[in-house]
């Protein structure tokens, strides 16, 4: 989309670049932790990067600017992804990645927006980041400002019943300053079992995410969340949708960038070993150790 | 005091929210599709443009109003108190109690009257429930007056808060020259036999009842309080110094609620006899407020005669 290669910015190129070293801070912060998760943020960086290096109207040194484009990580589970990004994009010391779920941080295993600047709704509790995201965007329509509220949701967080709780008032109100991102990467924490209990099912198959949000009356977009191109022009295009809400299926892969991390879903919130983890470094181009 | 007759707390809810949002911008009223009942409705004539419907889904109505809250609404959610309590107590404690947002819930119909609805909607664990919660403010309001004026004051609280209304009134207690005080209790009547603690439209039945037992030589020394959290921890202290015998009252389970909190303060501050009165451990059921107050024990006689058969004990 045009609209969005004419904001200022890091090029695709170097995005592709920030999100490689946004995963080896994933990684490190979650080996030092030896906690959290790495498959849902894996899959979420990307879009991440692409949000606030070129999407987000943003300022990073002021957090609370009251005109600022909001983002709501409605799957709280895949904070050090967000927090990577704040830190990239200057919310606060990269360095401070490396206190990820310790006493005292702002860190924190979910993000609080109580503590952590660039944080703008608290959430963890699965569909309940997307209900205080409607709130924004209903707000914001009734204050008369004219940011936009991107939301990102998982695949498996669809299963609660309060996301299609939502969906349907978002859609009630017309909400064409909301938009959803459903990082559809095909598995969640444990899921059904498919032809043995080592293969477990995608939460929602084929088209039943389109299916689902179009039914609620969401204009909906589909993407390679991966492709920075691809992100930067779908994510413009559901921003530039001003007549109702915009959800986008952005397919992703679960642990994306480590090999033996992708598609398992017993990498929703493993802790890589030693070896473990100098391949990860290795497969994300990583030869000296920090990013 | 006398009790004279009055407008139900409800009423006074609607049209006290929508004065309120005549001089203040920052108010809005979110409806779970009870406004009717709620009288959500009277803010909804005067202001239909800060009036949002959110349907029969209070997960998404107390996570909407959160986030109405962090870009400068004061939200009031308005629905039943089993509904906004119970049903949709995680988008409470997650994203309005964690984060310390100004949304105010408002739990109608609470307690054990609730117009003919039976278990399912009587809603009398709700202090407990809501009093427990970190940044939680806690106010049951025990008339119109009282009501007219804790709103405001729970508007300029910058935080979230539960307010208890209960359907109907009782009868007004106070008249023009009371002052509300959010935190603070109210001595309503002076005595020097026992000291009785309630909250609520029960306030009023419990006056009753003391005045039944002055008429057998029982001095009651009756202290209202309407805001459970934070508790007037100087004012129950004091209260319970003047008779050093404590009993508790309340439209309300006595496990957590009132009662509850009176006996944790005193156990920590001034250990004296505490007995509770008000609902058993149980639920409700469905029946006219007159059969429900006398089969529960909390109409003005039954309460009259719990307070005697506790001194009685003591």
């Amino acid at each position: 989309m045009s609209s969005d290669t004419s904001l200022a910015g890091p090029g695709v190129a170097e995005l592709e670049e920030l999100a490689r070293r946004a995963r080896v801070h994933i990684v490190q912060s979650i080996a030092t932790a030896h906690g959290g998760h790495l498959g849902g943020p894996l899959s979420a960086i990307d879009m991440l990067i692409a949000l606030y290096f070129r999407i987000l109207r943003i300022r990073p040194e002021e957090p609370d600017w009251p005109d600022r484009d909001r983002f709501v990580l409605s799957k709280g589970h895949s904070s050090i992804a967000l927090y990577t990004a704040l830190a990239m994009r200057g919310y606060f010391p990269v360095d401070e990645l490396s206190t990820f779920d310790a006493v005292d941080s702002r860190m924190q295993g979910h993000p609080d927006m109580s503590i952590t600047p660039g944080v703008d709704m608290s959430s963890g509790s699965l569909g309940l980041g997307f209900s205080g995201a409607i709130g924004i965007a209903l707000g914001a329509r009734a204050a008369g400002k004219d940011f936009t509220t991107y939301v990102m949701l998982g695949d498996g967080e669809c299963n609660e019943g309060v996301v299609w709780e939502g969906a349907h008032v978002a859609e009630r109100y017309a909400l064409g300053n909301l938009v959803a991102i459903v990082d559809h990467n095909k598995l969640q924490q444990f899921g059904w079992h498919g032809e043995d209990v080592q293969h477990r099912l995608p939460p929602y198959t084929g088209s039943q995410l389109v299916d689902r949000w179009t039914a609620f009356g969401w204009k909906v977009f589909e993407m390679d969340g991966h492709d920075m191109a691809d992100v930067l022009a779908t994510v413009g295009a559901a921003r530039d949708h001003t007549a109702g809400p915009a959800a986008i299926i952005a397919h992703t892969v679960k642990g994306k960038g480590v090999s033996y991390m992708e598609n398992d879903y017993k990498w929703h919130s493993r802790v890589p070993t030693a070896e473990e983890f100098e391949i990860a470094m290795r497969e994300l181009g990583e030869t000296g150790g920090a990013a | 005091m006398t009790i004279t007759p009055g407008k139900s707390l409800r009423v006074a809810f609607g049209e006290t929210v929508a004065e309120l949002g005549d001089s203040d911008p920052r108010i809005v009223v979110l409806d779970g599709d009870l406004g009717s009942s709620t009288r959500a409705d009277i803010f909804e004539a005067a202001h239909p443009d800060r009036f949002f419907q959110m349907g029969i889904a209070e997960q998404n109505l107390l996570g909407v109003a959160a986030g109405m809250a962090t870009v400068g609404f004061v939200p009031f959610v308005s629905t039943f108190a089993c509904f906004a309590v119970a049903r949709a107590l995680d988008s409470i404690r997650v994203l309005i109690a964690q984060p310390k947002l100004s949304v105010k819930i408002t739990g109608g119909y609470a307690g054990l009257l609730a117009g003919m609805t039976g278990k399912t909607h009587l809603m009398f664990d709700d202090l407990a429930i809501m009093r427990v919660m970190a940044n939680m403010v806690t106010v049951a309001p025990a008339d119109e007056v009282e009501a007219r004026q804790a709103i405001p004051a729970i508007v300029a609280h910058d935080g979230p808060v539960y307010l208890r209304l209960n359907r109907e009134s009782a009868g007004n207690l106070f008249d023009d020259s009371y002052r509300f005080e959010l935190g603070k209790s109210v001595v309503v009547r002076e005595g020097g036999d026992v000291t009785v603690f309630s909250t609520g439209t029960h306030t009023v039945r419990v006056l009753e009842a003391a005045e039944i037992l002055a008429a057998e030589g029982i001095e009651v020394h009756h202290v209202h309080v309407p805001t459970l959290k934070p508790l007037d921890e100087e004012g129950i202290v004091e209260a319970a110094r003047r008779t050093g015998f404590v009993v508790t009252s309340e439209e309300h389970t006595i496990i957590g609620g009132l009662g509850g909190a009176i006996a944790e303060t005193l156990a920590d501050r001034h250990p004296v006899p505490v007995k509770r009165h008000g609902l058993a451990d149980t639920f409700g059921e469905s029946g006219p407020d007159d059969a429900l107050l006398e089969k529960y024990g909390i109409s003005a006689e039954k309460t009259a005669a719990a307070i005697r058969t506790l001194i009685a004990d003591r």
